[in-house]
């Protein structure tokens, strides 16, 4: 490995100008024409309702509106996992925001003006907006219809209930495991929603031509998925995936909100009703906020067991998930944290109940972290105070349980190689772990705190990656791939794969940004999972191209394949010292021979990648038999925090992550997914503070109001640090680790809380405002009034885990 | 109701006819397809849309076009015009982007503060791109790239 000569390195991204220099295009960017249409949106102010009739006649008649489209027009469902969310409404509204019409007009202030003149007549029902009343036996349905949706073989609706899907894992013997534990800790931790807060908002420009193509312009993370979800949903339109194609420039930004398909059906819909006219949906701030996925709320139980030598013995763990009207991507995200809420420890008996709850709040679906952020909090919380009853050293605690490769993991398959204890301890060591810090300021005390992390792209087993790859006439190389450079350096990683093997210099090499009419197959860029998938894909395609540049040498010179090798953009010969020949001289043009005819000819090549290893097939009353995670990348965090007894102002004086990249192919940018992650984390805990009024209505969508974090809200020092054990199936060794810097951020912080006042916080976020008034001994939820942050306005700590469907079995 | 402004945008004089509830950041945008100030917000909380105004940022976003009759008006277009800046070459050298979006904003909002202050400190670059929203970077290696053009101006003094 040693011998590596760019993998390992941490260039100039290549897409480093281009966003240097405002030459980089993004959605919004593109220009149309005067030809090109705006959408306005009709919104609903109801959180359930029934819609009664739908007038657009006055709409209409606005000079300068071109179209009002309503469910009536473009009934159809769509979803990527389950096909549960409607492109316009028909019959019934499900969250305060909801689209049930659409004015399209030649300029955004007509089409502004003329959707206020749309009438729709509402039957107001009542809402769900009480996860306890939404489990109940009579309760109120979000989705009737539940029975009826078509979905993937792995989500199991309950119709007739609130049931989206329960993932339920079993292994061992739960009972056994808590009679044989010393101590048993058993409490309750809630995690409100958040929002994703790209800077860029979601866009999209469709244009339905009058040959009947549709061509869209998508800030997505997901070209190939959107098409092939568009293509299901338009179907009953005679459109397949041929005539539909997805352009996806640089995106401003995605973190899961532009996963899959959201707002953009909406953008494909108006498309297909004004043929032949493009027409833009930008949404505005705060349609970011409700109107395209938020990352759903929890609440959950935590019941460890463990042995007076701080062996855990059992873990039952039930979440119960605010997944709010459409859960088409969100149930995914259940589903992932069901199988993997053990958390990076080896547990012999395990009990998780990891359920999804139709409620009338906004969609939810992946967030970087994809349900790990949330459950950890609970988690590592919960592994610090158990330690402490144990009488044990929270880090010490984690040490002795925490998983190693080949361990059985609790759905039954192996753990991948991992530098899970390395991590603990690098990061112990640089947090100074065990010594205690004291402020200058007598109001101030410190804290550490201390959390480990784990997390498993969530992939249909099938989820494949493509690349496609060219030399150019003077041996400069272009890749086509469609993973989405989200800003992570996706584009810069996949060059330097490229570069080592094909010696190719990265100011050589181009990637494009994905076109599903050219660029190769890839299902999504989400999971963290590209440098690893997408990565190999490319990796195939660098070793078929040098294969084919030493077939054709052998053919035209005769020279025996295998004693060929890459060096400097040349081919040289371990047998003939004096041989070499630059690869510009032949891979367009060939290689002329002795005759005077040339041999070879474009030297072209593709790769693919498909872990063929996954499958989802389990049994559903214990997710055992199956599997369906590729591998986990884990890691830990820690923080030095400390708190003004009088405010409440928590400062981050410290902060370090430590994650297993398995190879960092370029360690600049792992740190960087490191900084931005543990900022990003912070956010949810310190800061974003997510309202709802009692009857669903989002009272905060925008920046002056949900604050996420600017320059002055940074820590004062972090220190990133990269573990590498390798990954055997990664390229070069390297697994994903850009969603993973996120998760530890709330529990090191909650803990770092504890230690520095002795108070546990159970409740995210942890604002100044909660430790100010904990403080003075005010519990926060006694007087935080008539808002929510999820889908239960009353205290967690009365919250009852009854479901309709548990008391069946 | 149209009114005819004058702007000098990047150096060059151009007259227009905008309504006078048009926004700066939208005819900037589509009337005079200068892309570079980008839409986040629209309510003057993130910075993407900032644009320097007589030397000064301001957020296009709060602005009506018809106020900045007379002014002139730099984008990240017109900063890029003869090459890149100190300040750009910082930003590069460090990677400090990964979207990339807030980078037009935070682009200018660092150009204001070295012209007034050449060697600013770590607090001063903070403060000064605090308007500067930014989901993807923690800010540090922003931070850290214009605190360097600083240092590398101290030392040539
Ligand atoms: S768009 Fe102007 S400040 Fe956000
Ligand atoms: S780099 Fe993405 S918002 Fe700053």
């Amino acid at each position: 490995m040693s011998s590596l000569k760019i993998v390992g390195e941490s260039p100039e991204r290549i897409d480093g100008l281009e966003k240097i220099t405002g030459a980089a295009t993004y959605v919004d960017d593109i220009d149309f024409g005067a030809r090109l249409l705006h959408a306005e949106i009709v919104e609903t102010p109801y959180a359930h309702a029934l819609i009664k009739s739908i007038d657009t006649s006055a709409a209409e008649k606005v000079p300068g509106v071109v179209r009002v489209i309503t469910g009536k027009d473009f009934p159809y469902r769509f979803g990527l996992y389950m096909q549960d969310r409607f492109s316009f409404p028909t019959d019934r509204v499900r969250f305060v925001g909801e689209q049930v019409a659409a004015v399209v007009a030649h300029d955004a202030k007509t089409a502004k003006r003329a959707a206020k003149l749309v009438k729709v007549v509402y039957e107001e029902l009542e809402p769900v907006l009480d996860l306890t009343k939404a489990l109940r036996d009579d309760a109120v349905l979000v989705h009737p219809d539940l029975g009826n949706y078509t979905r993937c073989p792995w989500f199991f609706p309950q119709a007739g209930t609130n049931i989206a899907h329960w993932r339920k894992t079993r292994k061992g013997d739960i009972e056994k495991g808590f009679k044989e534990a010393d101590v048993i800790l058993e409490d309750i931790y809630t995690v409100p929603r958040y929002s994703h807060c790209a800077i860029e908002p979601h866009v999209i420009v469709g244009l339905y031509d009058l040959s009947g193509r549709l061509t869209l312009w998508s800030a997505s993370q997901s070209p190939y998925t959107q098409r092939h979800v568009l293509a299901q949903a338009l179907a009953p339109l005679g459109l397949s995936h041929k005539d539909i194609r997805v352009v996806t420039p640089y995106v401003g930004g995605g973190f899961g909100g532009k996963a899959g398909v959201s707002m953009e059906i909406i953008g494909a819909a108006l498309a297909i009703t004004v043929k032949g006219q493009p027409v833009k949906v930008r949404w505005s701030r705060a349609q970011e906020f409700y109107n395209t996925y938020q990352r759903q709320g929890v609440i959950a139980r935590i019941k460890l067991g463990a042995k007076k030598d701080g062996t855990i013995t059992a873990i039952e763990h039930t979440l119960h998930w605010d997944a709010g009207a459409y859960v088409e991507y969100g149930a995914n995200v259940v589903n992932a944290v069901g199988l993997s809420a053990t958390g990076p420890y080896r547990i012999p008996n395990v009990k998780i109940d990891s359920v999804c709850v139709y409620t009338n709040l906004p969609p939810s679906g992946p967030y970087r972290g994809f349900g790990y952020s949330e459950f950890h909090f609970g988690l590592e919380s919960h592994m610090n105070r158990m330690a402490h009853k144990l009488g044990m050293d929270p880090v010490e605690f984690r040490r002795k349980n925490a998983i190693r490769e080949g361990d059985t993991l609790a759905y039954g398959a192996k753990m991948n190689p991992s530098g899970l204890h390395e991590a603990i301890d690098r990061v112990a060591a640089e947090i100074g772990w065990g010594k205690k810090e004291v402020s200058k300021d007598p109001n101030k005390v410190i804290g550490k705190g201390f959390a480990c992390f784990w997390k498993a792209p969530a992939l249909p087993p099938n989820a494949a990656s493509a690349a496609f790859m060219k030399f150019n006439e003077d041996g400069s190389l272009n890749i086509s791939v469609s993973g989405m450079e989200i800003g992570q350096g996706f584009l810069t990683v996949m060059a330097q794969i490229a570069a080592e093997i094909l010696t190719v210099p990265m100011e050589r090499i181009r990637v494009e940004l994905p076109d599903t009419d050219r660029n190769a197959y890839e299902w999504q860029t989400v999971g963290s999972h590209v440098t690893w998938g997408c990565g190999n894909a490319v990796k195939a395609a660098a070793l078929e191209l040098r294969g084919k540049m030493f077939e054709v040498v052998e053919r035209a010179l005769g020279i025996a394949r295998d004693t060929l090798y890459l060096e400097d953009e040349k081919v040289k010969c371990r047998t003939r010292a004096d041989f070499e020949l630059p690869l510009q001289n032949f891979v367009i043009n060939g290689i002329q021979t002795s005759h005077g005819n040339f041999i070879g000819g474009p030297i072209l090549g593709s790769g693919v990648f498909m872990p063929e290893f996954t499958s989802a097939l389990s049994d559903p009353e214990t997710s055992q038999g199956g599997h369906p995670n590729v591998h986990y990348t884990v890691g830990a965090a820690a923080v030095t925090l400390e708190i003004d007894k009088k405010t409440g102002k928590m400062r981050v004086l410290k902060a370090t992550l430590a994650v297993d990249a398995g190879k960092a192919i370029n360690p600049g940018l792992v740190k960087g997914q490191i900084v931005g992650g543990i900022v990003q984390g912070l956010a949810t805990v310190l800061y974003e503070d997510i309202r709802y009024d009692l009857k669903g209505k989002l009272v905060n969508a925008n920046f002056t109001d949900y604050k996420i974090p600017t320059s002055m809200d940074v820590p004062d020092e972090i220190v990133p640090i990269i573990v590498e054990v390798a990954q055997p199936d990664g390229p070069f060794g390297a697994r994903g680790t850009g969603e993973h810097t996120m998760i530890p951020a709330a529990a090191m912080v909650a803990n770092a809380v504890e230690d520095a006042i002795g108070l546990r916080m159970k409740i995210m976020p942890i604002t100044a405002e909660k430790v100010a008034l904990e403080l003075q001994g005010i519990s926060y939820e006694d007087v935080k009034g008539s808002y929510m942050g999820l889908c239960f306005a009353g205290h967690p700590d009365a919250y009852k885990f009854h479901t309709k469907a548990s008391t069946k079995k | 109701m149209t009114k005819r402004i004058t702007v000098i945008l990047n150096n060059e004089t151009r007259s227009l006819d905008v309504e006078p509830n048009d926004i700066l950041l939208n005819v900037l945008r589509e009337t005079l397809g200068v892309k570079s100030p980008k839409i986040g917000c629209e309510r003057g909380d993130c910075g993407a849309c900032t644009v320097l105004l007589d030397g000064k940022t301001v957020r296009t976003c709060l602005i009506l076009a018809v106020e900045v009759d007379g002014h002139e008006i730099t984008t990240l277009e017109g900063l890029s015009q003869s090459g890149l800046t100190p300040v750009q070459q910082s930003l590069l050298k460090h990677n400090s982007f990964q979207c990339g979006f807030c980078a037009p904003g935070m682009v200018l909002s660092a150009t204001e503060l070295l012209g007034k202050n050449p060697s600013p400190s770590q607090d001063e670059v903070k403060e000064a791109i605090s308007g500067n929203l930014c989901r993807c970077t923690g800010y540090e290696p922003v931070i850290d790239a214009i605190v360097a053009v600083g240092k590398k101006a101290g030392k040539r003094v």
